[in-house]
């Protein structure tokens, strides 16, 4: 019940973890870039946003 | 800029809200029984629909669907409204789904009472409410979309993100999960089988924690937190990094449910990895949770609200952390197939989920009443009766989880098994009981709620137009800005984003799984079900029998000692759907195949105690008497072939000859040990199945090299 038998079957199954990490990876760095990227105070306004009425 | 003028409907929170209340006590009630049930089989009355098989699914059903389903419509109902500064986009809808969602609670709960089940944890309805969920689902979908189209703040303030993300993910798990071959209107065969069933229904199990249990209540955190405290949330920077991070790792955490089972070892690791992974987010959002108050601990002490919130943080970050702990596989070897599970879930369920369901109430109930609570005191000891109750449930399914693995591990220094089963589990009836004793000061602490909240909207008054004004939103100018800037201002665009990042884990995880079908290792000896199988198999599944007894024999050695051979992926080829279940209040039956006689069965499922002195499961008289439905059989066959299983062709039509047969052997067998039955009784289709379980590959042929050895 090794998964590898299968997996020489399934031809180009390596683009599946190698698309995964890269995916992973490029995720992450773009989303925590652009959230370090963005200013503060915009972040400041926006989190006011439930206390603005009643 | 022109101020326009509307008003927010607060009658539909009100509705959401009360049936949050009703459904929470109902849930927990039907918790309490089977609770109970577990050391007095007695009270499940001896009928059928009252039996732990039963009651089980209705609890968990109705505390996930009824009670936090309720809850996280109220939630949204009332917070979406706000943070859109608009009203519901149409109150027709928002009144279809809440009349919808109450008829499908409805016919869940009789449906499950009835024995009418998938047997598919969390999913066990079958597919005619399953489609009416996903049309009710639709129409909250377009409700919330609507209003946040239509809204008058620019910006979509994170809880937003989460009902997106809660939305679109449930729909997504809800139809893959479900999909079904309908054999009768109550009756259906999953599509999947064996180790793809168990993938995909945990798969479905984890995330319906994820996106039904975890994110919607975030949500609400991310609203009524700020707002009960007076102060914006902690960081908000954190806070969009705990959206993508959880929406994006939590989807691929599924297989840990599934660990030493017949499932590829890749797709375990895989679980295992994701799953510890998670921790970063969870805690995230915790703290992020927690730091809000910095600075304002003065007000927790005053404050009800702020006292469940906190508690509530707590306990999502307790279980977020046990969680991931739970998948490394050392320590799941120890906890699951136990009450370290049952533990667990409580822990999220009574504590994240359902104090956040009383804090969100407290706070609402006097906003919308426009009065003040009627007694913080008595709000005060509900929360401390309900922390109470979470203490004593959660410590004894803990020691007992511990102590009953403890025990199944056990063997005597002549390699023997100290233990019998059946003494891992009487052992535990204290803790048992002490379990149902802390769920019951949690259940009064809930009718304190009830009172305090009918006496605080007897004293106000009920606000149901709740008058607002903003300025309507004018086109910006196109200026430059960072990209989340941008998608906070497009919900479609958050949804297919949201959509795409939610897709990939389960993708990755299903597409070698599925591909790789034909080469998960057929074992030729093993054969389809004989349609009398079949037919017990199903008195198997309506009964609830995985509730309390697996179908999964891990490869450690005391479960080879005391069931026999682990379990083959290949044995489950014709499962649909699998009956690997996940507690052990029962031994593992993947094996029970002619370990006893027929006959033992028969006086068995007549009263348990007469063959296992001290066993807890219920009687099930019933099966002696009633008649098995043999004219479903045809439909069950052809329902079989058309989902692959290789029976010849025409076999629907001479299927019932065969069944036939195979009963009359049962029954004459029977009558060798002095037991008269009819053949057509349901217990003979129920022992037959019995009888067959695990005994396929045992007429292997093994290579005759081995056999010369």
């Amino acid at each position: 019940m090794k998964f590898i038998n299968y997996l020489e079957k399934v031809s180009g199954v390596d683009i599946f973890g190698l698309s995964s990490l890269l995916l992973f990876f490029l995720f992450f760095t773009l989303m925590l870039t652009w959230v370090f990227k963005t200013k503060k105070k915009s972040y400041d306004e926006i989190s006011r946003i439930p206390l603005d009425n009643n | 800029m022109q101020v326009e003028k509307f008003y927010y409907d607060n009658k539909i929170v009100k509705a959401f809200g009360i049936a949050t209340i009703v459904f929470g006590i109902v849930g927990m009630l039907a918790g309490l029984w089977a609770a109970i049930q577990i050391y007095y089989p007695a009270i499940s009355l001896n009928i059928a629909p009252t039996t732990f098989g039963r009651l089980r699914p209705l609890h968990t059903n109705a505390i996930i669907f009824a009670f936090v389903g309720n809850s996280i419509f109220t939630g949204v109902y009332y917070s979406l409204q706000r943070l859109c500064k608009a009203r519901m986009f149409s109150d027709k809808l928002s009144w279809i789904h809440f009349w919808g969602w109450q008829a499908i609670i409805a016919a869940a709960a009789i449906t499950l009472l009835m024995g009418i089940t998938t047997s598919k944890e969390y999913a066990e309805l079958e597919w005619p409410i399953d489609i009416a969920i996903t049309l009710v689902w639709v129409i909250f979908g377009i409700n919330m979309f609507g209003t946040i189209l239509k809204r008058r703040e620019r910006h979509l303030y994170v809880a937003i993100w989460f009902y997106i993300a809660t939305w679109v993910t449930v729909a997504m798990l809800h139809i893959v999960n479900s999909i079904a071959i309908p054999v009768s209107l109550t009756k259906s065969y999953s599509w999947y089988a064996g180790v793809q069933d168990a993938l995909v229904q945990w798969w479905y199990g984890h995330n319906a924690v994820a996106f039904f249990l975890t994110t919607p209540i975030l949500g609400l955190m991310y609203y009524f937190l700020p707002k009960a405290a007076n102060r914006p949330v902690y960081s908000y920077r954190l806070s969009i990094i705990h959206f993508w991070a959880l929406i994006f790792i939590y989807i691929w955490a599924g297989p840990h449910h599934l660990l030493y089972t017949s499932l590829p070892d890749w797709a375990q690791s895989l679980g295992t990895v994701f799953s510890i992974m998670l921790i970063a987010p969870s805690w995230g959002g915790m703290l992020n949770g927690l730091f809000t108050l910095r600075g304002a601990w003065d007000k927790v002490r005053e404050e009800p609200v702020l006292k469940f919130m906190v508690v509530a943080i707590t306990c999502y970050g307790m279980s977020t952390l046990e969680g991931p702990l739970l998948s490394l596989k050392n320590i799941n070897a120890i906890s699951h197939f136990t009450d370290w599970t049952i533990a667990h879930v409580h822990i999220g369920g009574l504590g994240w989920n359902g104090f956040m369901a009383f804090a969100m109430i407290y706070y609402l109930v006097p906003k919308m009443w426009n009065t003040e609570l009627y007694s913080k005191k008595l709000a005060t000891n509900h929360f401390w009766l309900g922390t109470i109750g979470i203490i004593l449930y959660a410590v004894p399914m803990y020691w007992a989880g511990f102590e009953q693995a403890s025990m199944w591990k056990q063997f005597t220094p002549e390699g023997q098994l100290k233990f019998q089963f059946l003494e891992t589990v009487t052992n535990l009836i204290p803790m048992y009981v002490a379990r149902s004793v802390g769920g019951l000061l949690y259940l009064i602490g809930v009718h304190m709620l009830v009172y305090n909240i009918y006496k605080t909207m007897a004293k106000g008054r009920f606000i149901a137009e709740e008058a607002a004004e903003a300025p309507a939103l004018v086109k910006e100018k196109p200026h430059k800005e960072y990209w989340h800037r941008i998608l906070e201002r497009k919900p479609v665009t958050m949804l297919v984003l949201s959509l795409i990042v939610v897709s990939i884990g389960g993708l990755v995880q299903m597409i070698p799984t599925f591909l790789v079908k034909s080469n998960v290792p057929t074992i030729a000896s093993v054969k389809p079900y004989t349609p009398l199988e079949l037919q017990g198999r199903d008195i198997y599944i309506r009964e609830g029998c995985y509730t309390c007894h697996s179908q999964m024999i891990r490869p450690f050695r005391d479960e080879v000692a005391r069931y026999g051979e682990y379990s083959k992926a290949g044995e489950f080829v014709y499962d649909h759907p699998f009956q690997w279940g996940s507690k052990r209040t029962g031994p593992d039956l993947a094996r029970i195949g002619g370990k006893y006689p027929d006959s033992w069965h028969y006086n068995h499922m007549y009263d348990p105690r007469s063959m296992s002195p001290g066993s807890l499961m219920p009687q099930y008289v019933w099966l002696l008497d009633d008649a098995l439905d043999t004219s479903s059989t045809p439909a069950k066959i052809r329902a079989m072939q058309t989902l692959g299983v290789p029976y010849p062709e025409g076999y629907d039509q001479v299927a019932n000859r065969d069944l036939m047969h195979q009963a009359d052997s049962i029954a004459a067998n029977l009558k060798k040990d002095k037991i008269e039955t009819a053949p057509n009784a349901e217990i003979v289709a129920l022992i037959a199945y019995l009888q067959r379980m695990g005994r396929d590959i045992k007429l292997e042929k093994k290579p005759i090299a081995e056999n010369i050895k």
